[in-house]
């Protein structure tokens, strides 16, 4: 399905992506208390964390550091800037404002590329702190109105985020699921966030408008909880086509905040822009401007790793397999590609190597437990036809549970003996001859017949023969 | 009563103990606290255990600090460990913070004796102390006339004897004014000079701590122990802060006084008269006076009451009865929020919230806040050009002496004039500090404000002791 096809009668979908991420740093933005998730509530708090009378922020360098390395990676242009308040009333935030950067953000003007060479601008990556987090007891919606009691957790509150915004390139609910997860595999490279959006370390706010081509843009509704990759192209397909019905039946799209419910698939009104706070932003008066000296720029720049990206090509190009595939994704988002690369230093058949990677060292992480030589060792036992594909497999599982050992000796243990050419030629006259009905069905161009002898060799090899090596040397018996 | 240098001598060489002087300084609280109502806390207790500490490491030939056994006030806008700090609001009544403010530290490492915390105006806004929700403080000089104020607790300390020093917050004029009202030396550091941290925010890009005491030594002694970078203040200046006591004997030969030609109307004659003397006492002592224009200093009280309000308005939005403070229940969250805020604030802080929350608000901003930032930038630059040509510039430090309680407490305009001299100051970020110089036709003191550039304490504190010997 052509992706244009998602919406009818020459609509075009337009979103921009706000993606907020925790940064992985031992400290919150403007205090020394930890940045932890998961610990008891309300045990990493200080007088700033709480917003005591009195306590002033103080920056955290490595948060800079972080986000500077998401903004090269994005390459954005590093440059000075300040802080503001943003300024709103809520029981989790505990200061009743936001510091966040406004008018002269530290990363500007970036972009990223999506599979097909599509390149998605990024506007700004600008450093914020993150709130308290709200749970609301009672009522129905687990939101604060209607609830009988809220209980706040300020161990989140103050950690360090950066707020990435995309320009509205994005055009199809797929590319934006590239996109975060492009973006995500960027910044798990950089060691800038652990991004993982099931606990809130990343956020994704999605905002959505359609349009005619040739026209500007339409009115754009911009959603919130929208909580895994693939809610974001959910949420965005379910929103385009309600925008889209809404036009079309004479009506006309309001901007407003809307929220994603997973459960029922649907988007609702949050708030409009009539209800939206004034923010009253201006400049924190509590800290200086943040002019980064190029030099550390430069330095950040240069310990920057191989992004993923460049990642993917290389291994692609090593093992001859897609560079957008999902091989190569997998692959190198578990940071295993450079086990790849030895797997194959060591003799292993390049696509062999990758797929096996793939399909089963999931749990392994990035260095994985079998040496590189034994997996060599398995993918060119199963090139050379000494064992089947379904015996690799085997072998395979062995490797991983005896954390690596002699293919070959363990393939002897287990009477995993190919048969050489010659013998399967003979199992397979020998088959043809017991099961004449069989041949003469297959022969006549009848392919279900195939599986009665294929399954007849299997049965007099014990387990032996390859299967697909019968169905060759069958095949190529037939166009005789 | 005794000067701080002279404490810090005596209990030093063990003349006399710390609890003597202690014991002095509560004894005159007791005689005249409940006329003159300086004190929202008064620590006794405490205050004679670290006195009894201090006299116990004399006596065991433990080296003391700086102000060991130095009887010291501090407005109760000071975070102080487990005492009390309400900023004379109901809000945070009975709020005790978890720590202490880096000045409090600062203090109790240098053997000082915290007394007490000090009345103000209600989050420091104010020029009387009338706008206290705990009741006015009185000008120990005369019970009948205001001290001054935000900081009129802590300008009453010093000037009635309770205690030999006192901290004051000063954002548009909170230290100094209150000084000239109550007759004792009062300063407002450069920005940055003395950290923040621990001070209760009215207008953080204002806001700076400063002493009083009853003479320039005192004022400058007591200075350098609270003055340096701190790394819990990100506005706190990088660099160590110059040596005062130094250069009090210096003189002011050679100096260059400045005498601002288009100083703002209003003033009256009694006080304007005591500038004049102040220059002929300088000019005697071998300084220049200069003419010196400052065009935008005319714009500077209604810049103030935008930016401090603006400030104010985002700073105080956390007294919202959640995590700490006083709560009102409500029905409901934004209910509760209103209870609370209404019957927690007194008018003077409503007045200004909802004046700066306008003045940032979207649709305004450009008109009120952007433009007092203007005229912000306006000022400085005057200033800069001002002090090509002098070292200080001398102005009185508040229009008027002491006056009578609820002579403007119906016209907030009429307050917010106290300030006009005071405020160009704190938006350039300088320092100034008032210093008696004789009285006006009520026999009440004439504060003399001495004014320098960023960083130019040294020169201020010159021309301030020069005055002082002259008066």
């Amino acid at each position: 399905m052509s992706d244009d096809a998602v919406l009818p009668n020459g609509w075009q979908l337009v979103v921009g992506l706000e993606v907020h991420v925790e940064l992985a740093t031992k400290t919150k933005m403007f205090s020394a208390s930890a940045n932890r998730f998961g610990d008891e509530p309300n045990t990493n708090i200080d007088p700033v964390t709480l917003g005591l009378p009195g306590a002033l922020p103080v920056l955290n360098k490595h948060a800079v550091e972080l986000a500077m390395r998401i903004g090269l990676a994005l390459n954005c242009k590093v440059q000075p800037c300040t802080f503001h308040r943003k300024n709103y009333f809520y029981p989790d935030l505990p200061k009743a404002y936001q510091i966040t950067q406004y008018d002269h953000p530290l990363n500007i003007d970036g972009f990223l590329m999506l599979p097909g060479e599509v390149r998605i601008g990024i506007e700004r990556a600008h450093l914020e702190e993150d709130t308290g987090k709200s749970t609301h007891f009672g009522g129905s919606s687990g939101r604060i109105h209607g609830s009988d009691y809220s209980l706040i957790d300020f161990n989140r509150a103050g950690v360090p985020l950066v707020e990435i915004v995309s320009r509205p390139d994005i055009r199809t609910s797929e590319q934006a699921r590239q996109y975060v997860a492009e973006l995500r595999a960027i910044l798990l490279a950089v060691g800038a966030s652990d991004a993982k959006m099931e606990e809130g370390s990343m956020r994704c706010d999605v905002n959505v408008s359609v349009h005619k081509p040739g026209t500007p843009f339409g009115t754009r509704c911009e959603i919130k909880n929208v909580n895994s990759i693939r809610a974001v192209g959910r949420a965005i397909d379910y929103e385009a086509r309600r925008q889209v019905d809404l036009i079309e039946g004479g009506g006309t799209v309001r901007q407003e905040t809307r929220h994603w419910d997973d459960a029922s698939g649907r988007t609702e009104t949050l708030r409009t822009k009539e209800d939206a706070d004034d923010y009253r932003y201006f400049l924190e008066p509590d800290l200086v401007p943040l002019v980064p000296e190029q030099s550390w720029i430069d330095q950040v720049r240069a310990a920057l790793p191989v992004l993923p990206a460049a990642r993917r090509n290389a291994l692609a190009e090593l093992c001859g397999i897609d560079k957008d595939g999902e091989s190569a994704f997998v692959v190198v988002e578990r940071g295993q590609d450079d086990y790849v690369r030895q797997v194959v230093g060591n003799g292993g058949d390049p696509r062999r190597s990758v797929i096996y990677v793939q399909q089963a060292f999931a749990e392994q992480g990035a260095t994985p437990k079998v040496p590189a030589k034994d997996l060599a060792a398995l993918t060119i036992l199963e090139r050379d036809a000494k064992v089947t594909s379904t015996q690799a497999k085997t072998l395979l599982a062995d490797l991983i549970e005896a954390g690596g050992g002699d293919v070959a000796a363990i393939a002897a243990k287990r009477g995993f003996e190919a048969l050489d050419t010659g013998a399967l030629e003979a199992m397979v006259d020998t088959a043809i001859a017991a099961e004449p009905g069989a041949w003469q069905k297959y022969c006549d161009g009848e392919e279900k017949a195939l599986g009665a002898l294929v399954g007849a060799i299997m049965k007099s090899s014990k387990g032996k023969a390859d299967g697909k090596a019968v169905t060759a040397i069958l095949q190529s018996k037939r166009q005789k | 009563m005794q000067k701080l240098v002279e404490i810090v001598a005596g209990v030093t060489n063990g003349s006399f103990t710390a609890s003597a002087v202690v014991e002095e300084h509560l004894g005159r609280i007791k005689a005249r606290e409940s006329e003159i109502h300086a004190f929202n806390l008064v620590t006794a207790d405490q205050a004679r255990e670290t006195a009894a500490k201090i006299d116990d490491d004399v006596k065991a030939g433990k080296k003391v600090g700086a102000l060991a056994g130095v009887p010291i006030a501090l407005k109760d806008n000071m975070c102080t460990r487990g005492v009390e700090t309400t900023c004379s609001s109901k809000i945070l009544q009975g709020w005790k913070p978890p720590y202490d403010a880096t000045v409090v530290t600062k203090l109790r490492q240098a053997g000082a004796v915290v007394v007490g915390k000090t009345n103000l105006d209600e989050f420091a806004m104010g020029s009387s102390t009338e706008n206290s929700a705990f009741g006015p403080t009185k000008n120990p000089l005369d019970i009948s006339r205001v001290p001054g104020g935000s900081s009129g607790g802590s300008a009453a300390a010093v000037s009635a004897g309770f205690a030999a020093a006192s901290l004051g917050s000063d954002t548009g004029g909170s230290i100094r004014q209150p000084a000239a009202l109550c007759g004792v030396v009062g300063v407002k550091p450069t920005y940055g000079t003395v950290s923040r941290y621990g001070l209760v925010a009215f207008a953080s890009s204002l806001d700076q701590i400063g002493p009083f005491t009853s003479d320039v030594r005192d004022a400058a002694t007591l200075l350098e122990v609270i003055s340096g970078h701190d790394p819990m203040d990100s506005t706190s200046i990088p660099q160590s802060a110059p040596s005062l006591v130094s250069v009090l004997e210096h003189g002011v030969k050679g100096m260059r006084i400045g005498r601002v030609t288009d100083l703002p109307e209003g003033c009256e004659p009694d006080v304007l008269a005591r500038l004049e003397a102040a220059f002929d006492a300088l000019r005697k002592a071998g300084a220049t006076i200069v003419d010196v224009k400052l065009p935008s200093l005319q714009y500077c009280l209604t810049a103030y009451y935008l930016i401090a309000p603006a400030e104010a308005s985002s700073n105080l939005a956390r007294y919202d009865g959640v995590r700490y403070g006083n709560r009102v229940e409500a029905t409901d969250l934004n209910a509760m929020y209103a209870a609370t805020r209404e019957a927690g604030f007194g008018e003077e802080v409503k007045r200004r919230i909802m004046l700066g929350t306008y003045a940032l608000s979207a649709g305004y901003y450009d008109a009120y806040y952007g433009k007092a930032l203007k005229v912000r930038r306006l000022i400085s630059d005057d200033f800069a050009r001002a002090y090509k040509d002098v070292d200080t510039i001398l102005t009185p430090t508040s229009p008027s002496t002491a006056f009578k309680f609820g002579s403007k407490t119906d016209n907030p305009l009429a307050m917010y004039l106290c300030d006009v001299f005071t405020i160009p100051t704190n938006l350039a970020g300088h320092p100034a500090m008032s210093v008696p110089f004789g009285v006006g036709a009520d026999s009440m003191p004439v504060g003399i404000q001495v004014l320098a550039t960023t960083m130019g304490e040294q020169a201020m504190f010159k021309v301030a002791a020069e005055l002082e010997r002259a008066s």
